[in-house]
């Protein structure tokens, strides 16, 4: 994406910044979270291991984001401040990212849904004019090709599978429908974002994600459900009930021991 | 070890095959020239039936090994620590993977050997009947567990059987890799909070034992050493490699500052090495028997992952069939 000359384009401020770059940050680290949950309980050896990868490809994205949060807040936060010492109301991943696993089929269809919105931000945020942004996009983009590729893939097959598994998964495409109006509306930061050349304008993500989303849903032969605006805004610190318990878990131990390091 | 349920199955393999045309002659001869043992090189069945159950027991014990460490990866204190233990415990993973490849290759399907394992025949090491309760539990693991693992395994690198041994060569060097960090997060909390020591010692005081363990039986009561020696599957006895790790592991414990806990604890001046006290052999046993704290919990979680993974499989099977085997679903993008 060619961004607009810097002298004529209005500056973000750092709190704009840091709070962006926390939404990003936020997303990788609860998703990376969620898919640790699956190792050693997966379908099979091999699908344990690949969402073992692509857990760790997530949370490799949210120490970098996370630091780069810190360094743009500058009051001395590094990712593991970040990470163990907010409370929900200060997450801002999307409600989409934070919603339980489920079956494999919930798991997988969560993962599409959020892999092609990674995927399409993070390739346009490739040429952000925040070049530390930019940096760390390049190589989450590249992961997050090899992500949807994964999800998309079981996707097929699970939709084109047998009467079982097409039932599963299109019962968790009608789940989880709902969050991704949150991923593909912008709201006022995400505009500003654009306006500021950091973010990518909302529409062309949107519109590459319904594409690219749509294409899997036909191939493995289940509907594209009609739109539903969703009031939920984790990016904005509404979350849903899930983020508080998988925030317990998360950060439980070194809160019990403050001030020592691990 | 991994593999010590071998040792005390009781099974005493049948001997003597009648060796009509001097195959087994020959056989042997290979094996005291260090040559390697191939799948497409006859071999007696009992070499064949030792080898599927040494390795189908070791890949199990890396799957099963899966859980007592997983347990800990969604509260990893750290962001840094978190990716550690994700990335060691899918190489632990990556291990049962190469392992059951080696036994494929001796005729027995992994299919087969999973089902053996969840139906609760087959037989994995004790050490991951035991939970892990707090996060020095996962220091103690790679720095014991895996201490232990290598120290028999550095030897199986040499095993006469060729696949296995390749296997166990990068086995070996992740191992290791494993048993450093471990060591080194049990040195982070050695040199912590009070709070911190304190559960670092509490983790060592119980993995010690159940590490000692690790090695099976001592020789004295141990059925198949000698024939597994003679294959050259199997190159130092139990004993022998149990004493190596304590005398590897006593003076890192010292360093750490933690007490070994075992009172009869003493420095043997003639041998120049640390000798133990002796061990509770009823409790290992009792484990390997199906009794020790976690054995129920950890098949549970097995059976319930395969059960709960069936329509997955066979969802994947039944687009395999409509689509040619093989068939990756060709996706934009
Ligand atoms: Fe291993
Ligand atoms: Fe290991």
């Amino acid at each position: 994406m060619s961004m607009a000359i810097a002298a004529e384009r209005p500056q973000a401020t750092a709190e704009e910044r840091c709070e962006y770059t926390l939404r990003l940050a936020d997303t990788s680290l609860v998703a990376g979270q969620r898919l640790a949950e699956w190792l050693g309980h997966g379908p099979a050896l091999e699908e344990d291991l690949a969402l073992g990868n692509i857990a760790l490809d997530l949370i490799g994205q949210a120490r970098l984001l996370l630091a780069l949060a810190g360094r743009i807040e500058g009051r001395g936060r590094d990712e593991d401040a970040l990470a163990f010492w907010r409370d929900a109301a200060q997450f801002r991943n999307v409600s989409l990212a934070e919603q339980p696993n489920g079956d494999f089929g919930h798991t997988i269809v969560r993962q599409c849904l959020l892999d092609a919105w990674q995927l399409e931000t993070y390739a346009s945020l490739a040429g952000s004019a925040d070049t530390e942004l930019a940096d760390i996009a390049k190589k989450a983009a590249k992961e997050c090709r090899y992500h949807w590729r994964y999800s998309a893939g079981w996707l097929v097959r699970l939709g084109d599978g047998t009467e079982e598994s097409h039932r599963r998964v299109s019962e968790a495409v009608q789940d989880l429908w709902r969050f991704t109006d949150e991923l593909l509306t912008p709201d006022a930061l995400d505009a500003r974002m654009a306006e500021c050349g950091i973010a990518p304008p909302a529409a062309a993500v949107r519109e590459r994600w319904e594409q690219r989303v749509a294409a899997a849903l036909r191939e493995a032969k289940l509907p594209c459900p009609v739109h539903q605006h969703y009031p939920w805004h984790g990016k904005r610190g509404v979350h849903t009930e899930a983020l508080g318990h998988l925030l317990a878990t998360l950060q439980h131990l070194p809160r019990a021991h403050p001030g020592v390091s691990w | 070890m991994y593999t010590q349920a071998l040792d005390s199955a009781g099974s005493a393999a049948p001997q003597g095959e009648a060796d009509e045309d001097g195959r087994l002659e020959r056989f042997q001869a290979r094996i005291d020239r260090d040559e390697k043992i191939e799948p497409k090189d006859w071999m007696p069945e009992d070499y064949r039936q030792t080898l599927i159950r040494q390795i189908a027991q070791h890949a199990h014990s890396e799957i099963v090994g899966m859980l007592p460490e997983g347990n800990w990866i969604t509260r990893a204190p750290s962001l840094r620590r978190k990716v550690v233990l994700i990335a060691k415990v899918q190489d632990e993973g990556g291990h049962g993977m190469y392992l059951y490849s080696a036994a494929e290759t001796l005729g027995v399907s992994r299919t087969t050997l999973i089902e053996q394992l969840l139906s609760g025949r087959a037989k994995y090491s004790s050490i991951f009947n035991y939970p892990t309760l707090t996060w020095a539990d996962i220091g103690a693991i790679g720095w014991l567990v895996d201490g232990a693992a290598i120290m028999n395994q550095i030897p199986l690198c040499r095993c006469s059987y060729g696949p296995y041994a390749r296997a166990m060569v990068r086995i070996c060097k992740e191992e290791s890799f494993h048993q450093r960090q471990g060591y080194e997060l049990m040195l982070a909390l050695a040199r912590g909070s009070a709070a911190q020591r304190a559960m670092a010692q509490d983790a060592l005081n119980r993995w010690w034992w159940p590490s000692l363990m690790m090695f099976g039986p001592s020789d004295a009561h141990s059925v198949h050493t000698a024939q597994s020696m003679r294959w050259k599957i199997k190159r130092f006895s139990n004993d022998e490699l149990r004493q190596k790790f304590i005398s590897v592991t006593v003076p890192q414990a010292q360093y750490l500052g933690l007490t070994v806990p075992d009172p009869e604890l003493r420095w043997d001046e003639a041998a120049q090495h640390y000798r133990a006290g002796p061990i509770n052999w009823s409790e290992f046993h009792a484990v390997l028997k199906g009794d020790g704290p976690c054995n129920r919990e950890r098949l549970a979680a097995r059976r319930e992952a395969h059960e709960a993974g069936r329509w997955v499989r066979e969802a994947a099977a039944a687009y395999a069939e409509k689509h040619g085997a093989g068939a990756v679903p060709a996706r934009s993008g």
